[in-house]
């Protein structure tokens, strides 16, 4: 499970990477967003992979944490959702903006060979 | 709130004020810019207020070791979020409350007018600057990062053009790329030491097995990637001359603030996580190398600029990289000169970047300023030009202004730039026995870099000032000359109280060289009390 959940996330990652280093904002943004699900299932992954394990609860007595997802990574990944998720929608408006006032879709805002 | 002092609350106030006023701030019609600009203003002095309280807590002796701990939602470090403040920290909300107000007078004639929203992203900003000062938690701080990059999105594309367009797309991609480093990083050290509390750190990484203190070190250098991205250290630091050429004056002001924020963070996260243990000092090698390859990127980058806004551009590149330097070299005496050196450098950037704003009318009076961006944004109103009533002797004041924020930058005689470099110069040379080559380096480098930035600020300052033909004496507004005034005289005051000032930085750095002071003040802050619970 570990070399799956590794390979997916390096492949997805490394799309990112070669899709942020292309010339139009289209492929920019996608692989922005590549990167993100890449570095968001790691953030996840880093409360190790575990099965049939509950999430944590409160109940009487002492909670033997061993027992239990880490409740930790959960809510870092939930956070780091969010905020990517707004920050790739802001970036979305302001690639659509470029678009308007530029006329072109290049990253530079003008093409690369004018 | 039994148990807890009011003046406790305090620590939270630099961070909820901004984010409630600014909240406050949305629903208010763009017509009503008097009202948006009265609050802002009296929360920016509110904030100044709270921040000269914090900074004489930090040193007074009100808490002990200058140490003001916060525990959010009352829950103990290191599971809950901790709040500190300490002398530091204090220091720097003093910095941002001041440049902030500064910028926010300066912007109130026309800037703060050109698009929509101003003063909310305004005080976002300051809520995320704030609070990245304050947090004593890696999450937390990566919130507070975001929260600052994303108000200054909206800052760098205020006034909405396709200079500011163009630029405004590349800072932000680099910027997304960066916080997914830093929860790359992140999510490393929580792997490693499964903690994000920074005090709690240190202890823990101290007692890390080989192979997980390699995965940490590996985390940490990401995350140092995504700050020194902020910092702009070469490499990372291509976008910050085209973004701070791009944005509008008070913006690139505030954008000067930020870049520190970047070398805060390692100041911050570095000596509590390595001072001790098999990793004590681990990577200040490479901060100090990459330090000196930045001021060789700004060096050239200044000499070959024309724009004023790329040369302050550069030279903020120079300070980052000095400091970054100097962070690498190593040393309570060398940091404690290095952030005398980041304010006088800080404030008199800030005050060189409004005066582009003013310089720019010389060469174009009148309304070419701000009519280029009227027509994106259909604002209705035109703002009031700058008409008729100008300070007698502006073109005085300019240049005068101008000559002393040269100085600052430059390191010249008499003003605070000086005593800095001096007292640098002072720290790295007085060792037993022979000096170490790098600190010729950094000798040498800085010198260099001084010289690069005299050239390239005469010629600005020949052409803008001295140069012949129909140059007419720019109208200006009260207004606009304050700000600068108020910075320039805060370099000022800094040169002459510059001996306590640099022993409050002496005992800021020892402070900071001493971890295990903050652990035990972090780890042991208690909760409070429930109300009516017998302990």
């Amino acid at each position: 499970m570990e070399a799956v959940i590794a390979i997916s996330m390096g492949v997805l990652f490394g799309s990112g990477i070669w899709l942020i280093l292309r010339p139009r904002t289209f492929q920019v943004i996608v692989g922005l967003m590549l990167m993100s699900y890449a570095v968001n299932l790691f953030i996840f992954m880093v409360g190790r992979l575990w099965v049939d394990k509950a999430p944590l609860t409160l109940q009487a007595g002492t909670p033997q944490p061993g027992d239990y997802a880490d409740p930790v990574s959960q809510a870092l990944v939930l956070t780091a959702i969010v905020i990517g998720f707004a920050t790739t929608a802001l970036y979305l408006v302001i690639m659509i903006g470029a678009r308007g006032l530029t006329g072109t879709d290049h990253v530079d805002g003008e093409e690369a060979d004018e | 709130m039994n148990g807890l002092p009011w003046t406790q609350h305090l620590i939270l106030l630099p961070i909820l004020l901004p984010l409630l006023a600014g909240a406050a701030l949305i629903p208010v019609n763009e017509a009503r810019h008097g009202l948006k600009f009265a609050v802002n203003l009296v929360c920016n002095l509110i904030l100044l207020a709270c921040a000269v309280t914090l900074f004489r807590f930090a040193d007074g002796g009100h808490w002990p070791d200058g140490l003001g701990v916060y525990l959010a939602a009352n829950w103990q470090a290191p599971f809950g979020i901790a709040l500190l403040v300490d002398r530091l920290s204090a220091l720097l909300l003093l910095l941002t409350a001041l440049l902030s107000l500064a910028v926010l007078v300066f912007s109130y004639r026309g800037w703060s007018r050109i698009g929509v929203h101003f003063h909310s992203l305004f005080l976002f900003l300051l809520m995320g600057i704030n609070g990245a000062f304050l947090t004593n938690d890696l999450f937390n701080l990566f919130v507070f990062f975001e929260v600052m990059l994303a108000a200054s999105y909206g800052l760098v594309l205020h006034g909405y053009n396709t200079t500011r367009i163009r630029a405004g797309m590349q800072y932000i991609a680099i910027n997304l790329v960066a916080s997914l480093l830093f929860l790359i990083g992140l999510a490393l050290i929580y792997a490693t030491t499964g903690t994000l509390n920074m005090a709690d750190l240190g202890p823990r990484v101290a007692a890390l097995a080989a192979d997980d203190l390699a995965l940490l070190q590996v985390g940490t250098v990401i995350l140092a990637l995504a700050f020194l991205t902020k910092g702009a250290m070469w490499p990372l630091g291509f976008w910050l001359p085209t973004t701070y050429a791009a944005a509008s004056p008070p913006v690139a002001a505030m954008l000067v603030l930020m870049t520190k924020v970047g070398v805060y963070a390692i100041v911050r996260v570095w000596p509590l996580a390595f001072s001790a243990g098999p990793a004590a000092g681990f990577g200040l090698e490479a901060l100090y190398w990459g330090g000196i390859a930045t001021i060789v990127f700004g060096s050239l980058g200044i000499l070959a600029s024309e724009e004023a806004g790329r040369v302050a551009g550069y030279g903020a590149i120079i300070s980052s990289g000095t400091l970054l330097a100097i962070v690498g070299y190593g040393g309570p005496a060398l940091l404690g000169v290095g952030l005398y050196y980041l304010l006088g450098a800080t404030l008199a950037m800030a005050a060189f970047l409004l005066l582009v704003g003013l310089t720019e009318r010389i060469r174009t009076p009148g309304a070419a300023l701000l009519a280029l961006t009227m027509e994106a944004f259909a604002i209705e109103e035109k703002p009031d030009e700058p008409v008729g009533v100008g300070i007698p002797a502006a073109m005085a004041f300019l240049g005068l202004a101008f000559a002393a924020s040269a100085l600052v930058i430059t390191g010249m005689p008499p003003l605070s730039g000086f005593v800095a470099k001096f007292s640098l110069f002072h720290v790295l040379l007085a060792v037993d026995g022979p000096v170490p080559w790098t600190a010729w380096t950094l000798i040498a480098l800085i010198l260099c870099a001084g010289l690069a930035a005299i050239i390239s600020l005469m010629r600005f300052g020949v052409r803008t000032f001295w140069a012949a033909g129909a140059v007419q004496p720019p109208s200006l507004q009260l207004s606009e000359a304050a700000p600068i005034s108020l910075l320039l005289g805060l370099c000022i005051a800094m040169t002459i109280l510059a001996a306590p000032l640099l022993d409050y930085l002496q005992r800021t750095a020892d402070m900071l060289a001493q971890p295990t002071r903050y652990v035990e003040r972090v780890l042991g802050e208690t909760a409070v009390p429930a109300p009516g619970s017998v302990r």
